[in-house]
């Protein structure tokens, strides 16, 4: 037994040095969760139980992209609302099975007001809605909805747009390369304003997309852009949600755009904006609702610019001051409403007609956008 | 023209991932010994090497970090399979499984890092000359690291009294043992040395590549690199050129869409696996040629004196 | 001379082959491995900041503290279970089968198609048709590699792994593709199968099915074929002594289909339990890491129909624990990963104790310096 147990010592003092040299070297931004989760919820005033509201990211909190943006926007419900909420999230919940475990979780740890940040969570979140009555669900990117349950979206192709106007001016070569992640109409739409942004200001420029088919992956990402470049493309664009594409651009001389948050910090010389989300004006606006017992479901919100969720920042210096103002004035259009970008004619890459001269389109085109417009090369993957 | 030596570059950057790792893994296998565990080492190599630059701003430190990284895991992995007698496929799979999940772990607060600005390294007269120079001559040392490390490495196992040794070792552990050299330290250092070029393959990704971290980034080319020590039959030549060409088909498959050919992107994201099944298909159906080349002793462990 | 035996420096750790494997420790090793895990787990909480008392509270008791707990925890561990019982058979007759994963896609997906097929006035008939479906994918998918290695001779390890890859691009093209869901908004995803034929639950309330039932039938059904059927016996022989199974007429061809298919049938059947069960359509995310973690689940189960039962049990708490330990403890999802890695390297360490003891010896030669 004395052989055993010295083995196994020597094992675990082995194990654990490295277990504990590697923490030690980590430094930064090891805790997950900040003490909101400890915090025990008696420390709130006598007056009103705090708010418990939950968050389920399908990504990593640090990933400087979709579930980074929905972080902000939690702690932004923070900062508004103090103590009158406590908040806690739960990261890298799989679009699966697993889900609705997780759900379920979180309403039975006694949250009022739970947030499904990814598409996946439809069908799991219905379920426990179903079950939960009392319980309030806020689906983002999704369509279906319960008496319990309403859904959230932001209008991302206006922010694909801004970008596509300042890309359209400065491409040399006129075409356009956009790493497309997985064929949604999301990203479909995205794509396509992109396109016709970039038209309004050179009607000859042509845009090729490259499907990675995931939404976060650097190498492929990488590689999805070292294709485009090679094909021809100055300007590149992304639906993926890393850095890759634009550090990409950065180190074969090209430029690109940030995407969901400001990127600039991966590629000085590449950047030339960033199409970001800013979800804290929706999310306080959802807490403020359910702490003002407004609350109602069966809705969906899809906010845009106007409502402050979309915008472009950090244009790069080099971008003339004439397409700086043109894209204050789409800003400002899309604001007040005077301005629409999908508002015909719009051909499609075969040469249907979309939308016919003057036509606004309607949400519900827009929902269900399963084309490309005219410029972009190709066909949508299992279209 | 220009398309195509820019896919030549290109090609050339992705094989060099799996051409380091996979020389390493030769080594490993030439003793003997199959570690499995090349995902887990080149992940956690990645970060080792990541966190590394972060920290210090030097790139060969963190190239140094990733080897280290992989060499110490490696030892682990060696100690339990080639002292304790472990199953080495399912140690393998442990240190895979442990690494992926470790690197994870470990990565957390590097996910948002980016790294210094890195120097290009065009090599001034060659890199010119048109089409081989964009095509050849304007990449990072590592791919040319790569090349030499072929050439040395088929130099030290057949021009070399050291690499005669280790192959008998993995050939015959027992006429090797009669001879009076240490199996079992000779094993250990194939190891090490085949989990340090992985760990330089995982770091390359993560510092050069895809200048990032993210967990799981390796995404199966430790798995690639497996198979293409066996395409190559344990040769270092063959595994170079192998590597250009699973590097090639990757690179393909976003050039076609590209250039608008509309296949399916899931059926071009096949190909690279579906060619290394025909590969391997095709290597090992001749079993001559397989007992020609592979070491004797794979997979088996070996008790001196036992 | 003794007196420098104790300082002498020949002084070494030997394995020693036992005669005999040692059952005491066929049993005990698992438990040691867990033992040492959850000590090195104590110290990373404590590294991280966390109250182990805590942590390890989230990862033993929260998974099975109430009905619903139990519930899920068998939600996860069935199908862990299952794959792990065909893995069981394939490790003991020593075929190398990593592509359980592959396996379970292909299962899945052959039942999601049967499962489109039904519409509102189909029978309960559907559901037997639809696992045995997944069961038929799974198998034919491992016939494909057990039939590269029996023809051409590839090795099984590198072959079924790439074929992972490859079923889950094949999944990805289906509901990217000709599958998708017509109202769905073209979001990569199959239209929700019909109620009908959803698996049916054990009871009101949770989510387990039927499927715990099947995987404890396989449970005693593997127990008998390899305790107590001559072809269990041919099959583990074939495997641990192709030598000897050759001598003794057993057929190792025979042995390396029926270990593929069998395997390749229960991840299928996984699938098709998983697919038509708590998810209900087919979607890219299907493929969940259970045909890897499966593996950990069988090595850690001794490759033993009941200890595979105990130790699905155990990695279902590990994946449970780990989801709560982020929400109650702010501890990163990777901790998972990490566990489960050193849970199956402590494993391995331990086993060695079962076929070798530990002797501190002393080279011989000392002695020849007698003590005069």
């Amino acid at each position: 037994m004395t052989d055993l147990q010295k083995r196994s010592m020597l094992k675990l003092a082995a194990v654990s040095a490295v277990a504990g040299a590697a923490l030690l070297g980590c430094g930064k931004k090891q805790e997950v969760a900040p003490a909101t989760v400890a915090a025990p919820v008696a420390a709130a005033p006598a007056k009103a139980e705090p708010l418990k509201i939950a968050f389920a990211y399908v990504g990593p909190v640090g990933d400087g992209g979709w579930t980074f943006a929905h972080d902000n926007g939690r702690k932004a419900v923070e900062k508004e609302f103090g103590d009158r909420v406590v908040t806690s999230f739960v990261e890298k919940v799989p679009e699966s099975a697993d889900a609705e475990r997780v759900i379920r979780d979180m309403a039975a740890q006694g949250n009022k007001l739970i947030f499904g940040t990814t598409f996946g969570y439809m069908e799991p979140m219905l379920k426990v809605a179903a079950d939960l009555k009392d319980v309030k669900f806020e689906h983002a990117t999704g369509y279906k909805t319960a008496a319990n349950m309403r859904t959230y979206d932001s209008r991302t192709y206006e922010g694909a747009y801004m970008a596509g106007v300042i890309a359209g001016k400065m491409s040399k070569t006129g075409t356009l390369g956009v790493v497309g992640s997985i064929p949604i109409p999301e990203v479909v739409r995205n794509i396509n304003s992109f396109t016709l942004g970039a038209q309004s200001v050179n009607p000859a420029v042509k845009t090729k997309v490259v499907w990675v088919n995931e939404w976060f992956n650097p190498p492929k990402e990488t590689e999805a852009a070292t294709a485009l470049i090679n094909g021809g493309a100055d300007v590149l664009f992304q639906n993926t949600d890393s850095s890759a594409v634009l550090q990409t651009a950065e180190k074969m001389g090209k430029r690109a755009f940030g995407w969901d948050s400001d990127m600039t910090a991966y590629g000085p010389k590449a950047h030339l904006g960033s199409a970001i989300i800013n979800w804290g004006p929706y999310y306080i606006k959802a807490v403020g609702e359910a702490l003002d017992g407004k609350w109602t479901g069966g809705t969906s919100a899809w906010w845009g610019v106007k409502e402050g969720a979309i915008d472009i920042i950090s244009l790069a210096a080099d971008v003339p001051e004439d397409t700086k103002k043109r894209v204050d004035e789409i800003r400002a259009g899309l604001k007040d409403g005077s301005f629409s970008i999908w508002k015909g004619p719009i051909m499609d890459n075969t040469g249907k007609e979309l939308l016919a001269k003057d036509v606004v389109a309607d949400d519900k085109f827009l929902g269900g956008l399963k084309t490309y417009v005219k410029g972009v090369e190709g066909k949508v993957p299992g279209g | 023209m220009d398309s195509t030596a820019l896919l030549l570059a290109a090609t050339l950057s992705a094989g060099t991932v799996l051409a380091i790792a996979s020389l390493g893994l030769l080594i490993n296998e030439k003793a003997g010994i199959v570690n499995l565990g090349a995902e887990g080492m080149m992940l956690c190599a990645a970060i080792a090497g990541f966190a590394t630059v972060v920290h210090t701003g030097n790139t060969w430190l963190g190239f140094a970090a990733g080897m280290a990284a992989g060499a110490f895991l490696a030892a682990v992995f060696g100690a339990l399979v080639i002292w304790l007698g472990t199953n080495q496929y399912a140690t393998g799979l442990a240190l895979t499984l442990f690494g992926a999940g470790f690197s994870a772990f470990v990565g957390i607060g590097y996910v948002q890092e980016k790294l210094p600005e890195q120097a290009q390294y065009p090599i001034p007269f060659l890199s010119d000359i048109a089409f081989i120079g964009p095509a050849l001559f304007r990449q990072h040392p590592m791919v040319y690291i790569a090349m030499a490390l072929a050439g040395g490495l088929a130099w030290f196992l057949y021009r070399t009294r050291a690499g005669l040794v280790l192959r008998s070792v993995g050939e015959s552990p027992e006429s090797a043992h009669a001879l009076g050299y240490s199996v079992r330290r000779i094993r250990l250092a194939a190891v090490m040395a085949g989990g340090a070029l992985c760990g330089l393959a995982g770091s390359y990704v993560s510092l050069v590549y895809a200048p990032l971290w993210v967990e799981g980034m390796i995404a199966g080319k430790g798995w690639i690199a497996l198979a293409l020590t066996t395409f190559a039959t344990w040769r270092p030549a063959r595994v170079l050129l192998g590597a250009y060409l699973f590097g090639g088909v990757t690179m393909l498959q976003f050039h076609l869409q590209g250039l608008g050919v509309n296949v399916p992107p899931q059926l071009l994201s096949m190909l690279p696996y579906l060619a290394t099944i025909v590969v391997l298909v095709l290597i090992s159906r001749n079993p001559l040629w397989i007992r020609a080349n592979m070491p004797t002793s794979i997979g088996k462990p070996f008790y001196p004196g036992a | 001379m003794l007196f420098t035996l104790p300082t002498h420096m020949g002084r070494r750790m030997r394995l020693e082959v036992r005669p005999q494997p040692s059952p005491f420790w066929s049993y005990v090793s698992p438990v040691l491995a867990l033992l040492i895990t959850v000590v090195i787990g104590i110290g990373l909480f404590m590294a991280l900041g966390k109250d182990p008392v805590k942590g390890l509270q989230v990862f033993f008791w929260e998974p099975i503290k109430s009905p619903y707990a139990l519930g899920e925890l068998l939600v996860k561990a069935t199908p862990l279970l299952i794959i792990a019982l065909g893995l069981a058979v394939c490790f003991r007759s020593n075929v190398w089968n990593i592509g359980a994963e592959g396996q379970f896609v292909i299962g899945a997906l052959a039942a999601g198609g049967v499962a489109l097929l039904a519409d509102k006035t189909t029978g309960r008939w559907i559901i037997p048709a639809i696992l045995a479906a997944g069961v038929l994918g799974g198998m034919a998918w491992a016939g494909v590699t057990a039939f590269l290695r029996d023809r051409f001779n590839a090795n099984e390890i590198l072959v079924s792994l790439m074929l992972v890859y490859v079923a889950d691009l094949i999944l990805g093209y289906l509901v990217f593709g000709p599958w998708k869901d017509p109202a769905g908004y073209n979001f990569p995803q199959t239209k929700t199968f019909e109620a009908v034929t959803q698996i049916p639950r054990l009871m009101q309330g949770s989510r387990v099915t039927i499927g715990i039932l099947l995987a404890l039938v396989g449970v005693a059904a593997l127990w008998l074929y390899l305790y107590r059927t001559y072809a269990g016996f041919a099959q583990e022989v074939s495997g641990q002594a192709p030598a000897a199974a050759r001598y003794a007429g057993f057929s190792s061809r025979r042995a390396l289909w029926v270990a593929l298919l069998v395997s390749g049938g229960a991840a299928g059947l996984a699938g098709a339990l998983e697919v038509a069960g708590p998810i209900g359509q087919l979607t890219p995310y299907v493929p969940a890491g259970y045909g890897f973690a499966a593996i950990i689940v069988a090595f850690v189960g001794r490759l033993h129909p009941v200890g595979v039962v105990f130790s699905a049990l155990l990695m279902s708490m590990f994946y449970i624990g780990g989801e709560l330990a982020q929400s109650r403890l702010g501890l990163p999802k990777s901790i998972t990963g990490v566990f489960q890695g050193l849970l199956l390297f402590n494993l391995l360490a331990c086993d060695i104790l079962i076929a070798h003891r530990l002797r501190f010896s002393i080279p011989p030669a000392t002695f020849v310096q007698g003590a005069r």
